[in-house]
């Protein structure tokens, strides 16, 4: 059939007629049908997205993520709810692949329109999702420690950054066991960006850096490593090994004759998951910094570790601080909505104004198991309080020295030259502000 | 380590030494992963993907043999080999022996198979590590001098000397090793001859399945059991039969060499850097002989 300019006019009228009009049929007002949906209304459940991996290379840690996340809702949902509606997190499997947390991220914020995301734990899944996340202008909870050196409108961490992490574990081991030091890590860039921040508290403690070594994420080799170390007799290791690696790091230091009396490692992610699969002989005697442990002595956090490990979800046995961090940022982003909701209206909260009415929240020690935190003014991520624990031989840490004041959080602390972190954007020292860097 | 020694630290003859003899033991790891791959690829020609995984079987066997029935670490050594062979045994019934004149199928077949034990680990055990019990004396090390290797790699080593030896008389002491010799070379002939092909492809896929199932069991005193472990020796594995050419003597010449040879650069410089150079340094050789060390003569598939 040939297409004669006219006719083809006229379809693609009725075509276009027909897509504009398409949306109608499953919504009732123009709005609503053009993206101005209400984030949250009266009456219908508070949706919340959570994307970590359940399967594949990051299932490990993530699926403690979710688990946790699924606790601290339900317990919301329990005492009433976020002003008084509950909440439905929507559990999303991201595969340990970037491209699915991207696709699934558009997913959730467009067709779920859930409110707010609980997403990643890694970096690189992080600055995957990222970009998807600012250009929708929504909001995301990233519980997990990091490296910083990021200043978004639309993130919200609840986890130690760099400067937080090692900044009493440097000069507490160089007072406690010598100056001399020997550097491991991962090799990808969460390790990289901690021991460079290391260095800065290690030569502001006197001590010595004797050598730096990165292996492959995964790998469970660590003969040509400890032959170094064994050649430069460091008085201890500091180590940013993480995962699958981490626990081979240690089982193969103990069997290669070093022991931890004579060179403890000081570790920033070696917690209970890590020492219970290495075996407690492996761990004990080596030191971790972390702001919880699930050995911590108050009343908040027994209930929390007894009601966690009793509920259905604390089928893994055990509460570490990457779960924990994420049980609070629940309660920072309930705390956040109830802010917003207070201010504007609950009908008229977005996923920006939670974010912004977020500065300054905070979580008390009855509900925080690691003792009270909130939420910084200007680059939203956590003040809170590193504490050292020394692995003891029964597998459980015993806190050997705990930070008297909370620690500012510093994103950019090594990089004092490209600006400070505001809650408008990263403010150069020329007075330049750059909003959404990552 | 200062600026200017970023690829060649200071040398001394005892750390190089040190060095060597670690080289040995990676050897002796990267052999007895590739072992089972060698076996099935050489006699069956078949591309095993799932090899990585047979690996992680053997591994949460142990695991399970140790913590359900408490048998100590040594014995769940033996017994893992049984365990994953019969799970080979069952692999080739109902999937392999269906495809070994389509390598590319089996190769995408196996690759399902890979992905398939995998989640079905993570389903029964949880995606946790887990922990395997070594007795005391595996904990520590031995020193000879300035040489100090760890008693759990020279188990290690022991142990892969002794199955290529027990290997290489089952291959050309036996009269099943003559038969796999005679089906590898000419298939139809060998069945002429009254050798029943069907059979010899089946023991020797459980074998093969059943040594990455030993190796799984004692490297699980190293390594960290996780359902997602055998991706970390499938590479090894891949490189050791590859530049080997198939062959049981191809594998073991190859292993020393690449092992040895990671050890080397990992020394002088780090261990990131090392494999990049191993990598290359494989890429140019295979580019210069694509068949392998020791390529048997058989007639390709």
């Amino acid at each position: 059939m040939a297409i004669d300019r006219r006719k083809f006019i006229k379809n693609a009228a009725l075509g276009s007629a027909a897509a504009l009009g398409a949306p109608y049929a499953f919504t009732r007002t123009i709005g609503q049908a053009w993206g101005q949906q209400r984030w949250v209304s009266n009456g219908a459940p508070i949706k919340v997205g959570v994307l970590f991996s359940l399967t594949g290379d990051l299932a490990v840690p993530e699926e403690d993520s979710t688990l946790v996340l699924q606790y601290a809702f339900d317990e919301i949902n329990a005492n009433g709810g976020i002003a008084g509606l509950p909440v439905e997190p929507v559990i999303v499997d991201a595969r340990s692949d970037f491209n699915v947390y991207t696709e699934r991220t558009r997913e959730l914020i467009l067709r779920e329109r859930v409110v707010a995301l609980f997403a990643c734990y890694t970096s690189a899944s992080r600055k995957a999702i990222l970009p998807t996340v600012m250009a929708q202008n929504h909001l995301l909870y990233y519980p997990t420690c990091y490296e910083g050196a990021e200043c978004t409108q639309n993130t919200i961490c609840t986890g130690p950054l760099a400067n937080q992490h090692s900044k009493d574990l440097i000069p507490f081991m160089v007072q406690q066991f010598g100056p001399r030091v020997f550097f491991v890590g991962s090799d990808y860039v969460w390790p990289k960006e901690s021991n460079k921040n290391a260095k800065v508290w290690l030569e502001a403690a006197g001590g010595e850096l004797l050598g730096e070594e990165y292996v492959p994420l995964g790998s469970s080799e660590f003969g040509p490593v400890l032959n170094k170390i064994r050649d430069a007799q460091p008085d201890f290791i500091f180590s940013t090994v993480v995962g699958a690696s981490d626990i081979a790091f240690h089982r193969q230091f103990r069997q290669s004759g070093f022991s931890a009396e004579a060179m403890p490692i000081a570790s920033l992610t070696t917690g209970e998951i890590e020492t219970r699969a290495m075996g407690n002989e492996f761990g004990a005697g080596h030191f971790l910094s972390a702001p919880y442990f699930q050995g911590l002595d108050n009343p908040t956090n027994q209930r929390f570790v007894e009601g966690f490990l009793s509920s259905p979800y604390g089928k893994n046995g055990v509460t570490h601080y990457n779960m924990e961090e994420t049980y609070l940022s629940a309660y920072v982003f309930k705390y956040g909505l109830e802010a917003a909701a207070a201010a504007i209206g609950l009908e008229e909260v977005t996923p920006r104004a939670i974010r912004d009415h977020s500065a300054g929240i905070r979580v008390e020690d009855d509900i925080s198991p690691e003792g009270l935190i909130w939420i910084d003014e200007n680059n939203f991520n956590t003040w809170l309080k590193p504490k050292i624990g020394q692995c003891q031989g029964d597998g459980t840490f015993t806190i050997v020295q705990a930070s008297e004041e909370h620690v500012a959080p510093d994103p950019y602390s090594i990089y004092p030259e490209l600006g400070v972190c505001t809650t408008n954007g990263l403010v150069a020292p020329d007075g330049r502000v750059r909003t959404n860097v990552i | 380590m200062a600026a200017g020694s970023l690829f060649l630290t200071q040398f001394n003859w005892s750390a190089f030494i040190n060095a060597l003899v670690l080289g040995l033991s990676i050897a002796s790891i990267w052999l007895i992963a590739a072992l089972g791959l060698t076996i099935i690829y050489g006699a069956a020609g078949v591309i095993n993907m799932a090899h990585g995984e047979l690996i992680m079987l053997g591994a949460y066997s142990t695991y399970t043999l140790q913590t359900s029935f408490g048998i100590p670490f040594l014995l769940c050594i033996p017994l893992s080999f049984l365990i994953v062979g019969a799970i080979g045994l069952l692999l080739e019934r109902v999937l392999i022996r269906y495809l070994y004149k389509r390598p590319l199928d089996t190769m995408l077949a196996t690759f399902g198979v890979s992905l398939v034990l995998i989640q079905g680990t993570r389903i029964i055990f949880g995606s946790s590590p887990k922990y395997v019990d070594v007795p005391e004396f595996l904990s520590g090390s031995l020193e000879i001098g300035f040489v100090n290797i760890a008693t759990v790699r020279i188990l290690i080593f022991v142990v892969t000397v002794a199955v290529c030896v027990a290997l290489w008389f089952l291959f050309f002491r036996s009269r099943f090793g003559i038969q796999v010799r005679a089906v590898t070379q000419e298939k139809e002939m060998a069945a002429s001859f009254g050798v029943n092909s069907g059979r010899v492809y089946m023991m020797t896929f459980a074998l093969g399945a059943g040594l990455a199932g030993l190796a799984g069991a004692i490297l699980c005193a190293m390594a960290t059991v996780l359902p997602t472990m055998g991706g970390n020796y499938l590479v090894p594995s891949f490189l050791v039969v590859v530049v080997g050419g198939g062959a049981l003597a191809g594998s073991v010449a190859a292993g020393v060499g690449t092992g040895e040879l990671q050890s080397i650069f990992a020394y002088f410089t780090n261990d990131t850097f090392a494999r990049f150079v191993l990598f290359i340094l494989i890429v140019v050789f295979l580019r210069l002989r694509p068949q392998g060390l020791f390529a048997p003569s058989a007639k390709r598939r």
